[in-house]
């Protein structure tokens, strides 16, 4: 059965048609061309798939894309701002934070909520605020001090 | 998996009538677990989901003594209530130590509270043998790799795991499950919710086809009263329960004037430890008292040969919280 439907993604309406059965991942991925939020386990298990769904850090693999109607998606392509990266995103390039980069749009999405979320107080409350997101390559502790400094560079211009 | 149509009804009475009058169709909240088990593991169908995370129910409000939190309200707005700080603490540290913060945000107390078994025989349709799916044709966990399982309650027929964090303290609290069908609303103790597997393990809760959640009512703490919930596991985080407790005690010149305790990780059920507290009120806040509390909360487990290490985990992951809780060292 196929819906009729258009998403919010990254500021942009997004029209598109799909089996009810299809999830946001895959709807981000194969009808929208958006192939930076990836499929990691698809089962809710490893935070591959994480995108922000009005501002929250949620599992686009366990959500119904026709669920998401008339939400604000936010996609690892929709962080940067006029060519420039997010800070987050730089950060994980000076410190790092991935070796083969297959859990790193999910690590950088559940990242830039854990700031806004104030979860960055200290190394451990990092890990244990990041531990949604698993790294097969388990490049965390340069995930973690990717982390700190966009922390600590925050509060400090504050 | 078959297809399915999706609805999105405007009202509670409309999502109630559209779900009790058909057979095929079922409630959608944070899909954490429904989507999980139609979707990927494919062991159940549906013909109609019924999203229900627009309705009225989310939200939470204080009375005098207790906390009403909508059905739809999520892990992490629970998790991040003031009053849940101040006078439930145990219930905010089960609700942090569950799943992972993406999951929090999608997952709702209602479908916290009917969240399905982790077994992985139920959750891999091509093994044949599993009561709770198919009833009657044996149980595949029994005889197989069994580790995330239950103890107590369980029996050969079903050893199935109810892996809710946040279940535990709130059985602890004597919390209440509001409900409403197409005849009207009734309200059930959460003690009183959950059916022991028996003979019959497909059937799990007093809910009837099409019935709804709208709120569950929880007695807050006396403001006197300390409360903890420790959870041990194989991995740091992210990861269920091998076992859990959660305690909440009120303790008067160190003697234990009031005792709340439940298990988590053992039961087939959210485990209220009655005997134990029994055993605790009055009783001096000292470690052979809480030795004695753990070995009545865990009298004749059911184990196979890979749950048998749980018993003695279990019991000293109670006296454990005990003496967090009362501040008595080991
Ligand atoms: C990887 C992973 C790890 C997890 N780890 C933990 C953990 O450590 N601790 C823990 O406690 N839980 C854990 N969970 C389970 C999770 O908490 C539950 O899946 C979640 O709470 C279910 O809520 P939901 O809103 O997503 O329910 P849904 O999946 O939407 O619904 C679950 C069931 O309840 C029904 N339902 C939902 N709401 C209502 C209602 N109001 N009235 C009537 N019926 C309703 C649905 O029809 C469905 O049958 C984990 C889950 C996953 C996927
Ligand atoms: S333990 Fe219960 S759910 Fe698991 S295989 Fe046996 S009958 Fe099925
Ligand atoms: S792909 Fe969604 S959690 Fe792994
Ligand atoms: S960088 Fe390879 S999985 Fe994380």
């Amino acid at each position: 059965m196929d819906i009729v439907s258009t998403l919010r993604v990254n500021r942009t309406e997004r029209p598109f048609t799909a089996d009810t059965r299809t999830t946001l991942l895959d709807a981000l991925r194969e009808q929208l061309d958006l192939t930076g939020t990836k499929k990691g386990c698809d089962q809710g298990a490893c935070g591959a798939c994480t995108v922000l769904l009005d501002g929250k850090r949620v599992l686009s693999c366990l959500s119904l894309a026709a669920q998401c109607e008339g939400r604000e998606v936010t996609t690892i392509e929709g962080l940067a701002r006029d060519g420039k990266l997010h800070p987050v995103q730089a950060a994980f390039i000076r410190h790092d934070g991935f070796q083969c980069g297959y859990c790193t749009p999910g690590q950088i999405m559940s990242a830039v909520a854990l700031l806004k979320e104030g979860r960055a107080g200290s190394d451990e409350e990092i890990r244990e605020f990041m531990s949604g997101n698993l790294c097969r390559c388990g490049a965390y502790p340069n995930i973690v001090a990717a982390i700190r400094e966009v922390a600590r560079l925050g509060s400090e211009s504050q | 998996m078959n297809a399915f149509e999706y609805v999105r009804p405007d009202d509670v009475a409309g999502a109630v009538t559209m779900v009790s009058r058909d057979p095929h169709a079922s409630y959608l909240a944070g899909g954490t677990t429904l989507l999980d088990l139609v979707l990927k593991d494919g062991v159940v169908e549906l013909g109609r989901v019924v999203d229900i995370t627009r309705l009225p129910l989310r939200g939470i409000s204080r009375g005098d003594d207790t906390l009403r939190v909508g059905a739809l309200t999520t892990m992490e707005e629970l998790a991040a209530d003031p009053t849940v700080t101040e006078r439930l603490p145990f219930v905010r540290e089960a609700l942090l130590l569950g799943a992972s913060p993406q999951l929090r945000n999608m997952a709702t107390v209602g479908g916290n509270i009917l969240q399905r078994t982790r077994c992985r025989y139920f959750r891999d349709p091509t093994v044949a043998a599993c009561n709770k799916r198919a009833p009657g044709s044996g149980c595949a966990a029994v005889t197989g790799v069994a580790r995330m399982h239950a103890i107590l309650g369980a029996r050969a027929a079903c050893i199935a795991l109810h892996a809710s964090d946040l279940c535990v303290p709130l059985v602890a609290l004597d919390a209440v499950v509001h409900i409403q069908g197409v005849g009207g609303k009734r309200s059930v103790p959460l003690t009183e919710f959950y059916v022991l597997p028996g003979d019959r393990p497909d059937i799990e809760n007093v809910l009837q086809h099409g019935e709804l959640i709208t709120e569950v009512e929880v007695p807050l703490l006396p403001v006197n009263a300390r409360s903890g919930y420790l959870k041990v596991r194989d991995r740091a985080s992210y990861e269920f329960a091998l076992t859990s407790a959660a305690a909440a005690l009120l303790i008067e010149d160190g003697t234990i004037a009031r005792a709340r305790l439940a298990l988590g990780g053992v039961g087939t059920i959210p485990r209220r430890a009655r005997e134990a507290e029994e055993l605790l009120n009055g009783a001096p806040a000292v470690n052979q008292t809480f030795r004695a509390a753990a070995e009545v909360a865990l009298r004749d487990p059911f184990t196979v040969s890979g749950t048998a290490f749980k018993v003695e985990l279990a019991k000293r992951t109670i006296v454990r919280i005990l003496q967090t809780v009362s501040g008595v060292q080991s």
